[in-house]
This record gives C-alpha cells, sequence and structure tokens, in this order.
C-alpha cells in the first residue's frame, strides 16, 4: 500500500504540472483581458503535434520543440490579432462575447489540426529514453522529470518575468488600471497580444513534454483545456501561485482518486472540482484578488 | 397518301413513345450495376479499422469489375465515412438503404456503428455484413445481419488457452471504456471459469485516459500471474507502455482490436513479448506450406501491399472477406434478389478467407471456429507465430 500511493502521487504530479501550464495560460490571458481563452487547450495540442510533423520531417528533437512552442506561439499571436482584437476595438469589450470567440477559434483550430495533420494517434520520442527510473517505491519515466523540471523552470521564468522586468510590470499595471496604463504609455494592445503569446507558450511546453508519454493527437487539446480550466478555478482565476497550485493539486487529487476511488471515472473528478469549487469557493484557494472602484 | 401509310404513320406515332423506354432500359436492366453499400470508421479514432477496409474493397471491386464483373453486371461501390460514430452509422445506413437503393450492406467497422446499423437492416430486409468485433452482433442471431470477423469471446478463450498452456490459473482484467472493450471484457467474464481461468483483478480506464499507472499498480498487488487487456485504440498502447514502465514481469495479452503494426509503434519497445490472437493474414510467410489459408492470405496481401505501399491489416482482411462472401452468394443465388442472397451467404460452407474456413449455418451466421485465430507473439518489433 505504502509504495502504491507512491506511485500514485507520481503520476498525478505528472499530469498535474502539465495542468499548472495550462492553468498559467489561462490565468494569464484572464488577467489581462478578464476572458477566458477557451482555446488554451488547443495550444497544447499544437505544441504536441508540431512537434510530431516536425520530426517526422527529420529534424533533431532539440530542434523540433523549440520551434513547435515558437510556432505555437505565432498562432497564439494570430488567434488575438485576427480573431479578438476586432471584436476588442474601441473601448471595453463584452466578455462574454470573447470568450464564445475563443469557443469558436478552438474549434477551428482542432478542424485544422486535422486536415494539416491527421485524425491519427502520435508519439514524440522521449527527451531522454526511456529506461523506467525508481524512486521510492515508485517507478517513474525520466520523461515525467522533464515534465516537472520544464514547468517549475517555465514558472520561475514567469515569476522573474513579471516581478522584474519592466515589460512584465507593464503587464500587471495594464491588468490592475488599463486606462491608468495607457496613460503613462503602456500599449494595452501590446499586453494583450503578449498575453496570448506567453499562454500559447506555456500550453505548447506543456504539449511538448507532456507527449512522449501520454501520445498526441488533434483533439487532445478538449480535454486537457477543461482540466487546466479546472485547475485554474481551483487555484483562483487570475492568480499565477494559484494556477501552478490548483493544476498540481488537480492533478494529486486525480491520481490518489484513481487509485483508491475509481480509476474508471477519473476524468470525472476535475468537472466534480469545478462543481465544488464554484459552490463553497467562488474565489479559489488563493481567493478574490483585486477590487471594483465603483 | 395511301392508307397504309397514313396508318403505319399513326401506328408508329402512338408506338413510339412506348417502343423508345423499352429499347432503352432492356439493356439498361443488363448493366445495372450491383449496389454495395458500405459505412466505415475512414477517419476518427478507428481509423486503423476503417480506413484499410475501404482501401480493400475499393481494390477489390477495381479487381473484380476489371476481370468482367459478376454475372455480366459491375459492382458499384457506395460508401460513407462514418468516422467511428454510431449516429453518423445510423444516418448513412439510412441514407444507403432509402436513397441510394443498395443491394447489401457491408460495413459498421466498430461494434458500436453496426449496432446502429442493425435494427435498420433487419427492418428493411437487406443482407449486412459487419465487420466488427463483439459477439452481440451474431448472438442472438439475426436474420439479415452477418459478420466476418472472429468474436471477442473466441479472443478470450484463445488467450484463456494459452494462458492454461503456459500453466497459469490467475489472470487480471484491464480494459476501456468503449463498446468493443466492455462487450470483450464481459465475454471474458463469462468464460474465464470454462477455461480453468480465475479473474483477480477487473480494472478499467477511460477512452482518452492517458496513464493506467494507478489500475496497473493495483494489478501489481492482486496476485495475477498474466494479465489481458480487452480494448482497441490508443488505449492498449499506453497500457503497454506503462506496463514496461512499472516493471510488470507477467506476460501480457493484448486483443484482437489492436493486431495491426500501428501499435507496435505506439508501444515502441514495451510490445517485447506481447501476446494476442489474431488471423494468419498477419504471418502469412511464416504458415507451413500445407495451410489452406496460405494461397488466399499472401494473394490479398502481395496485392494490398503492392497498390497501396503499406502494411496489410487484419481488418482490410475482414472487408475482403465480406465482399468475397457476398460476390460468392450472389453467384450461388443467380442474382441480387435480397431475400436469394442472403439464403446465399447463410449457407456458406468451406469458404477460405483472410480470416479463416468459413462454415455458416442458421444459427451461426460467423462460421469461424478457434482454429481461426493464431496467437501471435511481438518479438523485436514484428510479429511471429506462436506454436
Amino acid at each position: 500500500m505504502g509504495a502504491n500511493w507512491m506511485q500514485f502521487v507520481a503520476g498525478g504530479l505528472t499530469a498535474g504540472a502539465v495542468y499548472a501550464l495550462v492553468a498559467l495560460g489561462f490565468s494569464i490571458v484572464y488577467h489581462a483581458s478578464r476572458a477566458i481563452n477557451f482555446a488554451q487547450g488547443e495550444f497544447v495540442m499544437i505544441g504536441g503535434m508540431g512537434a510530431v510533423s516536425l520530426v517526422a520531417l527529420g529534424l533533431p528533437l532539440w530542434a523540433a520543440v523549440p520551434l513547435a512552442v515558437a510556432g505555437a506561439m505565432l498562432v497564439g499571436l494570430l488567434v488575438q490579432r485576427l480573431a479578438l482584437e476586432p471584436a476588442q476595438a474601441g473601448g471595453q469589450a463584452d466578455v462574454v462575447t470573447l470568450i464564445i470567440i475563443t469557443i469558436g477559434v478552438a474549434l477551428f483550430l482542432r478542424g485544422l489540426a486535422q486536415l494539416v495533420w491527421d485524425k491519427g494517434i502520435h508519439s514524440l520520442p522521449a527527451f531522454t529514453g526511456s529506461e523506467p527510473m525508481h524512486l521510492g517505491g515508485a517507478t517513474v519515466m525520466p520523461q515525467s522529470l522533464w515534465v516537472l523540471g520544464g514547468s517549475a523552470v517555465a514558472v520561475l521564468a514567469l515569476g522573474w518575468f513579471f516581478g522584474r522586468t519592466l515589460l512584465g510590470k507593464a503587464m500587471r499595471a495594464t491588468a490592475i488600471n488599463p486606462l491608468a496604463a495607457r496613460l503613462m504609455g503602456i500599449s494595452t494592445r501590446g499586453v494583450m497580444r503578449l498575453s496570448f503569446v506567453l499562454a500559447a507558450a506555456l500550453g505548447a511546453l506543456g504539449g511538448v513534454l507532456t507527449a512522449p508519454i501520454t501520445l498526441t493527437s488533434y483533439d487532445v487539446g478538449v480535454m486537457l483545456g477543461l482540466k487546466g480550466f479546472a485547475a485554474a478555478i481551483l487555484g483562483g482565476l487570475g492568480s499565477f501561485g494559484g494556477a501552478v497550485a490548483g493544476g498540481l493539486l488537480l492533478g494529486l487529487i486525480e491520481g490518489l482518486g484513481a487509485g483508491f476511488v475509481s480509476s474508471a471515472y477519473k476524468d470525472v473528478i476535475a468537472f466534480v472540482v469545478i462543481l465544488a469549487v464554484l459552490f463553497f469557493l467562488p474565489g479559489g484557494l488563493v481567493g478574490a484578488r483585486g477590487s471594483e472602484r465603483v | 397518301m395511301s392508307r397504309l401509310t397514313a396508318t403505319l404513320r399513326r401506328f408508329t406515332r402512338a408506338a413510339l413513345p412506348l417502343a423508345l423506354p423499352l429499347l432503352l432500359t432492356a439493356p439498361a436492366a443488363a448493366q445495372e450495376p450491383i449496389r454495395v453499400g458500405t459505412f466505415l470508421a475512414v477517419t476518427g479514432p478507428a481509423s486503423f479499422l476503417g480506413d484499410p477496409e475501404q482501401k480493400t474493397l475499393e481494390m477489390m471491386v477495381d479487381k473484380i469489375n476489371a476481370d468482367g464483373g459478376i454475372n455480366g453486371r459491375k459492382l458499384q461501390l457506395i460508401s460513407y465515412d462514418s468516422a467511428g460514430d454510431a449516429e453518423k452509422a445510423r444516418t448513412f445506413t439510412k441514407r444507403l438503404i432509402e436513397q441510394d437503393k443498395v443491394d447489401v450492406l457491408i460495413g459498421g467497422s466498430s461494434t458500436g456503428e453496426t449496432m446502429a446499423a442493425v435494427p435498420l437492416a433487419e427492418a428493411a430486409g437487406i443482407p449486412f455484413i459487419s465487420l466488427a468485433g463483439a459477439v452481440v452482433i451474431v448472438e442472438p442471431t439475426k436474420k439479415w445481419v452477418f459478420k466476418t470477423p472472429h468474436t471477442d469471446r473466441m479472443a478470450c478463450e484463445k488467450i484463456f488457452v494459452d494462458m492454461k498452456a503456459r500453466g497459469f490459473t490467475k489472470a487480471a482484467l484491464i480494459s476501456g471504456s468503449g463498446g468493443f472493450d466492455k462487450s470483450m471484457r464481459a465475454e471474458c467474464v463469462k468464460v474465464a471459469p470454462n477455461q480453468g481461468i480465475q479473474i483477480v483483478a477487473d480494472e478499467t480506464y477511460g477512452a482518452a485516459d492517458t496513464d493506467m499507472t494507478a489500475q496497473l499498480t493495483k494489478i501489481k498487488g492482486s496476485g495475477a500471474q498474466a494479465v489481458l487487456n480487452a480494448g482497441f485504440g490508443q488505449g492498449p498502447a499506453i497500457v503497454t507502455r506503462n506496463y514496461k514502465q512499472l516493471g510488470l514481469t507477467q506476460p501480457l495479452y493484448q486483443s484482437h482490436g489492436v493486431a495491426s503494426k500501428e501499435y507496435i509503434k505506439l508501444s515502441g519497445d514495451a510490445a517485447e513479448g506481447v501476446r494476442l490472437p489474431a488471423a494468419a493474414l498477419l504471418v502469412a510467410d511464416l504458415l507451413p506450406a500445407g495451410d489452406p489459408q496460405k494461397p488466399v492470405v499472401t494473394a490479398y496481401r502481395n496485392a494490398y501491399q503492392d497498390k497501396y505501399k503499406t502494411d496489410v491489416s487484419t481488418f482490410g482482411g475482414h472487408a475482403y472477406d465480406g465482399l468475397m462472401l457476398y460476390v460468392n452468394a450472389v453467384k450461388a443465388a443467380g442474382s441480387t434478389d435480397k431475400a436469394k442472397t442472403r439464403d446465399a451467404i447463410e449457407a456458406t460452407k468451406g469458404y477460405v478467407g483472410t480470416g479463416g474456413v468459413v462454415n455458416m449455418s442458421p444459427t451461426d451466421h460467423m462460421g469461424l471456429d478457434l482454429s481461426a485465430f493464431r496467437m501471435l507473439e511481438v518479438k523485436n518489433g514484428d510479429w511471429t507465430l506462436v506454436k
């Protein structure tokens, strides 16, 4: 029993790290525009499938991975530029409109993926081999460590960016008070585009890190997007620390639930979490952030 | 003019509108094509079933037409892509029966798609040869429904017989939530005691699950001596990879649902040593010289690989058998009358196909026995025959 729960924890944390990256993407876009980007899951898919096709073209893994992430970032920029900016032009856009547009974008990207790639399931080679490692009673694939490590590096880089760089602080300023930020010379449009680019980068990173373990196909974005969203709500929408905590916690609950309660209904856990949080703790773990000026 | 010419003229004027259609339709009836309607999962999660099936049917229809057709009539293939979706399958079947007015239905790559079409075929009285695996398709026997692939129950029996031969009595089951998975799991649970096998663990996973380590960890502690994964699609590939990751040493058996190179590719070297029951088609070269299936499977395999430059698949073989059963029935019945062809299909005896030797009867609309399955093992990334 002892070794078992370590195994469940290991699997849960690996999945949780990916949820954390997706949740961070949700939080960054929400932070900047108060809108929920339901195309976030598709960025994960673009990262994974992009890397698969680049490797199939003959590129080595160390080139295919960054290129796939860069490609996803470009897609993120285009989504903001072409789909959302027209709706946001001329002042405060209705948040519901933006959300519905992102749902449409998600469907569009998924359809495009079927044309550009195919509907089959694909695998990516593991970064450093696939010999299982024994850690504290659980067997872990080296790729899991890449997922956890890669996510940790991304989170730290994001923390440094928002905390220490002028651009990051400008983004935070725009979120707190867009008008004041514009008066200070910060381009709100630029901030929006950068949010999408960052969210896409995080999603795609999750996609390439996890594809060697979970395989990838044109429709992996659906479940991952929804679970990442659940994680973002669990942690508190708009909070970056909350997104990471929410992601890891959701992964843990899923892993332990699948191990000790029921493995057939593992997917249900994420959605039960959404309901529970909305009923009992609407602000998420971190609590409601920000205040309204009346 | 004379009264004769006037009468002739009047006669011709009256008769022409009657004669012309007769002149046109009489030869047209002789050339009327035999309409074969199909609905297959060419794209989607079950595309590794439907894509080879579609390719096989196209290849064989072209070949038969090039050889002159059947009884002077050409075959016309009317096919739709149901993408593994039972709802789409139902819609397309309706269209095939009512609008395209086909003479036979060959299709339903997956059990879910087949079962959605069964009521329509029964109500319309049209022969339906299914290409899906579950035993519920032919049990209880339905008048108009036949199938070519081996049933999931046969797969369970073949696997349990092999387990027993290796000295195992305790087995664990792990299956997914799809129609085929659920059906095979139920069949295995049912027939295990008959084969002297005790099921000591029974785990399930969701269709889109990407991590089965939790289920396999529980199986590891269950005392099972062998594990059977009843599933198809991407689930078994992930189960296989997780199996190796967790270092499970018990032999792993898969179902015939993953009898394709795609499975080996996705599972990587974790597939080494995995056994599964499959049709002789996959190991055509390894069959002994006197094997009755060897000529059929070798010819089909060579034709398919020459034309499509890709590995042959057992699912394509099922489509081949389905079409040939119908073609033979039309030849035997001398017409495409639905009731007559149905009777002829039901009377099939000794047909040697890619799936095995088929002997149908009013109570057996599949016609295969356990010898039609060969036990295969993955060695060095390829199939080998287990003696």
